[in-house]
């Protein structure tokens, strides 16, 4: 079975972003950026699979910008076996839509033929929670979303899902997309000898246009604000004064 | 313009608090029909015809759709889609799972969590964990959106609203249920409840969450936690608050030995008033607190449930 998970190149989950002062958008100049922490999740699980003996290949697919051949050398020296970087634009505070992302995914699977696509359920930068369902439905696939426990029975996948109220298992055909959640594993981190092995494993290089998909949004960025500030209160000094507080503002 | 709106359903039932919400932020971009849909869906759709603001109910019953698998769900969303400029939906698991599907079907872009409306094709939502908020105008014809339930107030009950029986396009038959894990629980629902006690890492253990369970049992509160709580295995994944938990606004929120890590503050920083009993005086959730407690919480919550 091969496996193919999509990779995204975002600011690392520990950068407190700051918003450019033309309301233009998150300042990315000279920020450390990282793989999207559930893309990890989604590495990390697809060579799982690999060393169970589910699966025998590990594609890492990336879209956006060149840099964006970083995020892959991180996968492959985390034991993804090759890579395709697809470069949709030049500037990096474009963030390419999950709508055109799905579309360029749906070639490159037309081209791989995976049977199982696993890819993280949100990017922490645009938190739009898309791309998965809808390369599924740009398919006609089977998908599973927000995965924290998956399983490879024939050709089928058990998938506990986290929902609104508690977990559900749905057993779904493959091929299947299956995004993934944060307990589903914990990421190992690439050692030395990894990290330039990976460096000798493919890295194809292509464009969006190679695929003939137009990348031009579909929402236009009016404007990016800072969220309203909350100011901090007071230090009460003990629990006395704090249910006075509390039973004064009518709160208990 | 009219808006089409997925009904949040369990079991047959309407789940209303969300539902009533995106009523009230969809009604102003024109008129309402709710689609409710389930295996059984009759005792939702005449709950939906009673919110203000519904001008329409869609019942759509069918086996294939009793736990709102997205290929069927999305299909006949998609099948219905046609005489409306929006479709939307509250912004639960659910929604989040079969929305952005309808979307890529009618080749459209989803507009997800959607915090504010400006008009009828800007939005605003929050980005990078609610650090920035970007607002954004769709090109696309129809705009399938959905809606952060936080940020807007439950429609009233009263209206009465007529109700149609719809046929579903067809089951795919790609998925099928096995089963629902569900703890059963007397405590108000987190996303609509008006207290909220949430604990941390700092709580320290499963057997400890005990004592943020009974603060929030004297309050009549709904039970939250962060997602190092959650992690750590102190409480069940639907109690989560946070980016990639639930987003709540009640009009109390109680943080419990929380450090306020960017991601949980991104789940409850709407909420009215805000307290943090933590033992750290650094600790990051002081500065979004309207009322802060050094304390060991060990000592400070016992004394406060004997006190409230």
């Amino acid at each position: 079975m091969k496996v193919l998970v999509p990779v995204k190149r975002v600011v690392d989950y520990n950068v407190k972003v700051r918003v450019k002062a033309d309301g233009s958008g998150v300042d990315l100049s000279n920020v450390k950026m990282s793989m999207n922490p559930f893309d990890e999740i989604a590495v990390e699980q697809a060579i799982r699979l690999k060393e169970a003996g589910a699966a025998d290949e590990v594609v890492a697919v990336s879209i956006g910008v060149k840099q964006a051949q970083e995020t892959l050398q991180t996968a492959l020296a985390m034991g993804a076996d090759r890579a395709i970087l697809i470069v949709a634009t030049a500037d990096v505070h474009q963030d390419i839509e999950p709508l055109a992302v799905a579309k360029i995914l749906k070639a490159v699977i037309e081209e791989e033929e995976p049977n199982l696509v696993l890819a993280g359920k949100q990017a922490i930068d645009n938190d739009m929670n898309a791309t998965g369902q809808m390369l599924s439905a740009l398919l006609g696939w089977s998908q599973a979303t927000f995965a924290s426990k998956l399983e490879i029975k024939g050709d089928h996948a058990v998938v506990t899902r986290e929902i609104d109220s508690g977990l559900q298992t749905i057993k779904v055909k493959l091929p299947a997309i299956v995004t993934v959640d944060l307990r589903l594993n914990e990421p190992r981190y690439a050692s030395l000898p990894n990290i330039m092995k990976a460096k000798k494993k493919p890295l194809d290089q292509k464009t969006a246009a190679d695929y003939g998909i137009d990348v031009s949004p579909r929402l236009e960025l009016v404007k990016t604000a800072e969220p309203e500030a909350r100011r901090a209160g007071e230090v009460v000094p003990d629990v006395d004064t704090l249910v006075a507080k509390l039973k004064e503002r009518g709160a208990v | 313009m009219s808006v089409l709106l997925l009904g949040e359903m369990n079991d047959g039932e309407l789940v209303l608090d969300p539902t009533a919400k995106a009523v009230n932020a969809a009604k102003a971009l024109g008129e309402v029909t709710v689609l409710c849909a389930g295996a059984s869906a009759a005792t939702a759709g005449a709950t939906a015809a009673n919110i203000e603001g519904v001008a329409k109910v869609l019942v759509a019953e069918h086996p294939a759709l009793s736990h709102r698998l997205a290929e069927p769900t999305a299909a006949l969303i998609a099948s219905l889609a046609a005489g409306y400029s929006h479709i939307m939906a509250p912004a639960t698991s659910e929604a989040k799972n079969v929305m952005p599907r309808v979307a890529a079907l009618l080749d459209v872009m989803v507009i997800s969590d959607v915090s504010g409306i400006i008009d009828t094709d800007t939005f605003e939502r929050p980005i990078y964990a609610g650090n920035a908020i970007q607002t954004v105008r769709s090109k696309d014809a129809k705009k399938i959106v959905t809606l952060r339930t936080s940020a807007f107030k439950a429609a009233a009950m009263g209206g009465s609203a007529k109700v149609e029986a719809v046929e579903i396009a067809g089951d795919p038959g790609l998925s099928e249920w096995v089963e629902d894990m569900v703890a059963e629980s007397n405590r108000p629902e987190l996303t609509s409840a008006g207290i909220v006690v949430s604990g941390g890492r700092g709580v320290g253990s499963e057997e400890d969450f005990a004592l943020v369970v009974n603060l929030a049992d004297k309050l009549g509160a709904a039970v939250g936690a962060s997602r190092a709580a959650v992690d750590a295995g102190f409480a069940p994944n639907d109690w989560q608050v946070g980016q990639t938990g639930k987003v709540v606004a009640p009009e109390l929120y109680l943080a419990v030995g929380i450090s306020g890590a960017i991601q949980h503050l991104a789940g409850m920083k709407d909420s009215k008033i805000i307290v943090a009993i933590n033992k750290d005086p650094d600790a990051p959730i002081f500065q979004i607190a309207d009322y802060g407690l050094v304390a060991d919480l060990f000592k400070a919550v016992p004394e406060l449930i004997e006190k409230l």
